[in-house]
């Protein structure tokens, strides 16, 4: 990378990380929202 | 998120949106993935070195794209909003919810990708020139929206909060781009307007337009998937939710 | 009530944050006529913006000053500096020096940084395009981008 490695890499392993993280973030809400809404269903109809 | 064909007014409901976006979802993530792959293949593999700034100039693949999307999500929040805010539809204001930390995190990117191209090719990580300054402020927005969306407990009034936010907030975006024509600032201008063909060459245009298209695909996945969330979340006491928690079972 | 407040809170924050660093930041950088014509700030720092003279560059033995001048080729100033230059600096291209004028009209810059144009391209173009331009064709892209405030 001519001397720059450290800039560019920099740069795309950050983006490829938050990208990642912002995926695993979204799924794991589905996740507990389903669980939450599920208990909710099994509660109501008791 | 254009679509041509579909029925809006219908889909406007969030209870027939929801199955809607669970379809349309894959789609776009499959495109965002396959578009990346070759945007990445591009960048570092058949993109030419630059004959002033040497292999440093690839950070512009990630940062002029993630700058894009910063403004164009922000306008697209602030339609949502407005539109939320004006017909009182409940699915507007979700959209506008789901785009947020998607625009905020863009927003960061550019940032922090310019930081970077910034130190080896000026000299300094940041200026206060209008140009990083307006970017900023954009970040500032975003987290704006989101904090004072999360801070109100009444969620009507919370969404009128932010959306007035984000529609007063939406005069920053032609500041961000048009200040590098407006003021001396220290970054350059546009290589790509409407006004004059592109000062650089095809190749190196081509992959950023890939990336860009990467991008604009992975954030209308993540929003599709995000505002799922937002809807059975919101419409929980709701009977369709109901029913639907009654089917996977 | 509370969402009024808070919006308008928020809003006043992010338009104060605006104003706040336009009102400084606006005018980025002086160009040496600008300096010339005295509508630089006087006897503190500020910047000054423009493409490095060609030929002008010397250094001193000790290796870390250098002498330059800044040119928009309307006005010329020389500048002094210590320190070490980006990778961009270069003569022909373009620079925005922090510092300020001494009595003798020089500027005596804190820090230099480079400002480069919109343009890339790979080498070879690069090299294609001044061959034509020696030969007299088509011009080369210009150093520095237009539409800059029309200040280089």
């Amino acid at each position: 990378m001519g001397g720059y490695g450290g800039y560019v890499w920099g740069s795309y392993i950050v983006t490829a990380l938050l990208i990642a993280a912002e995926i695993i973030w979204v799924i794991q809400r589905r996740k507990v929202l389903l669980k939450r809404l599920a208990r909710m269903s099994r509660l109501t109809k008791g | 998120m254009a679509l041509a064909g579909i029925n809006w007014f219908k889909y406007s409901s969030p209870a027939s949106f929801y199955p809607l976006a669970g379809k349309m979802m894959p789609w776009f993530a499959g495109l965002a993935t396959v578009l990346t792959v070759v945007g990445l293949y591009m960048s570092f593999f058949v993109a030419p070195t630059d004959y002033k700034q040497g292999e440093a100039y690839r950070i512009m693949f990630i940062h002029v794209p993630a700058a894009w999307m910063s403004m164009f999500i922000y306008v697209v929040m602030a339609v949502y909003a407005a539109l939320g805010l004006i017909f009182n539809t409940r699915l507007s204001a979700m959209m506008a919810s789901s785009l947020a930390p998607t625009g905020a995190m863009f927003t960061f990117l550019a940032l922090w990708t310019g930081a970077l191209w910034g130190k080896p090719m000026w000299g300094t990580w940041w200026v206060w020139d209008a140009r990083l300054t307006s970017e900023l402020i954009l970040l500032f927005l975003y987290i704006g929206f989101m904090s004072l969306e999360a801070a109100i407990d009444d969620p009507r009034r919370a969404t009128r909060a932010s959306g007035l936010l984000a529609i007063v907030g939406v005069v920053n975006v032609p500041i961000i781009y048009f200040s590098v024509q407006w003021w001396n600032t220290l970054h350059q201008g546009a290589s790509i307007s409407l006004d004059k063909a592109p000062s650089m060459a095809t190749i190196m245009l081509v992959t950023m337009l890939v990336m860009t298209l990467a991008f604009w695909m992975y954030t209308i996945a993540i929003v599709l998937y995000r505002v799922r969330c937002e809807i059975l979340e919101r419409e929980r006491h709701s009977e369709w939710v109901t029913e639907l928690m009654e089917e996977r079972k | 009530m509370l969402f009024i407040v808070g919006g308008v809170v928020g809003i006043g924050i992010a338009a104060g944050l605006i104003l706040n660093a336009f009102n400084s930041n606006m005018v980025f950088f002086f160009s040496p006529t600008q300096v010339v014509d005295k509508e630089a700030p006087q006897g503190r720092n500020f910047r000054l913006g423009g493409l490095v003279t060609v030929g002008s560059v010397k250094r001193e033995d000790d290796g870390l000053t250098v002498h330059f001048t800044v040119t928009d080729n309307l006005n010329t100033i020389p500048v002094v500096y210590s320190g070490i230059l980006p990778d961009l600096f270069r003569e022909g291209e373009g620079v925005v020096a922090q510092g300020r004028l001494d009595e003798d009209g020089i500027f005596r810059a804190e820090e230099v940084l480079a400002k480069h144009d919109e343009t890339y391209m790979p080498p070879e173009v690069a090299e294609a395009l001044e061959k034509a331009k020696e030969a007299g064709g088509n011009p080369a892209p210009q150093n520095m981008p237009a539409g800059n405030g029309g200040s280089i």
